[in-house]
């Protein structure tokens, strides 16, 4: 029952993958990449990960997907002030050769594909990762927890507290790196917009 | 056949990675390169997710215990549990499923802690790739990498 879901699922996936390999308008790559993410929420959902689902479909789909169009809303091919824009400003060109990219991707397919003979099979409740470490810690989570009875949310918020504040640092690094990033220097401010029109600002 | 259906799984994350690595390498545009990896780092959550599942297993929230919180929890034991502590029978295989009808077999939860960890690391890497696409434009006025490339060049 559960194949007639996952596999239209599977194949929808690879085939949104593959459009957005294809597709050269940036816009409509921006939203098949979130069709990607909702598409593998989906399937974690049926992987027995619904913590992870919720979080792909609200980071990965949601936030990823806005940022992507606000960038793309500031880096239209022609400049801003001459005259209004149109899909063309989003369209990357035509890459040249895809022969030598598709050479060294099948190859390094083929590896992985050859390295997962030797992996556990799909739900193997014998496979090392069920094993190790003591798999009794799921019953034990719920008095350690007073009884908070979702192991996902015991382990990142307790067991493995010290890596999600790691976690936080990493996005607040990230955060004012951005803001540094985006900063505009107000000295030489109308100088740099004079000269990136022209390109030789370097 | 029990082969195919076994991997198939892997293989069609393998095949979703490597679309993503293909976009990084043969794009020159550098938000699709970002799109590209953005694809690559989601197949990635998917291979480990896939190696989380166990067969029959469910979510692991567990379901309420009914002898208070100093008790424990009798019938919510992953499957993997109750033979956690004879590791021995696991590794001689001797591991029979639906045994015990009353226990719950849940998937493993640690792929899961990971994932949701990555997930977040991978939005603020994204988030500052995009920002600096936005300088890169603001300076050179393009975001093909050839361009670029280009006018250091000459420069």
């Amino acid at each position: 029952m559960m194949d007639f879901i996952v596999i239209p699922i599977l194949a929808l996936l690879a085939a949104t993958a593959v459009t957005v390999a294809r597709i050269r308008n940036l816009w409509a790559a921006v939203m098949f990449t979130g069709i990607y993410s909702f598409l593998s929420a989906s399937w974690m959902l049926i992987l027995d990960a619904p913590d992870v689902a919720f979080t792909e479909a609200a980071v990965g789909a949601g936030i990823t997907t806005i940022l992507m169009l606000a960038t793309l809303s500031l880096t239209p091919r022609r400049q801003r002030k001459s005259g209004r824009l149109s899909s063309e400003d989003f369209e990357e060109r035509p890459s040249k050769s895809p022969l030598l990219p598709l050479l060294i991707v099948t190859i390094t397919g083929c590896a992985l594909v050859y390295g997962t003979f030797d992996m556990p099979h799909f739900g193997d409740p014998n496979a090392p990762i069920q094993v190790y470490p003591n798999p009794s810690f799921v019953e034990k989570s719920q008095p350690d927890m007073h009884g908070l009875p979702n192991v996902v949310t015991a382990v990142l918020a307790s067991y493995r507290g010290y890596d999600t504040l790691g976690e936080t640092a990493v996005i607040f690094t990230a955060g004012i790196a951005v803001l540094l990033i985006l900063r505009k220097n107000t000295d030489d401010q109308s100088s740099s917009e004079s000269q990136s029109v022209t390109g030789e600002n370097a | 056949m029990t082969e195919i259906l076994g991997l198939y799984n892997y293989w069609i994350v393998i095949f979703l990675m490597m679309t993503g690595f293909y976009i990084v390498i043969a794009r020159e545009n550098l938000i699709k390169t970002i799109i590209g990896l953005n694809i690559f780092q989601t197949s990635v959550f998917l291979l480990y997710i896939t190696m989380g599942k166990v067969t029959h297993g469910t979510a692991p929230i567990l379901k309420a215990s009914h002898g208070g919180e100093s008790h424990g929890v009798e019938h919510g034991v992953e499957h993997g549990a109750e033979h956690g502590h004879e590791l021995h029978a696991a590794a001689e295989g001797h591991v029979d499923l639906g045994v015990d009808a009353v226990k719950e077999v849940y998937s493993n939860p640690i792929p899961s802690v990971l994932m949701l960890t990555a997930i977040v690391v991978g939005i603020a890497t994204t988030a500052l790739a995009l920002a600096l696409v936005v300088r890169i434009r603001e300076e050179y006025g393009t975001i093909e990498e050839d361009e670029i490339l280009e006018m250091d060049r000459n420069s």
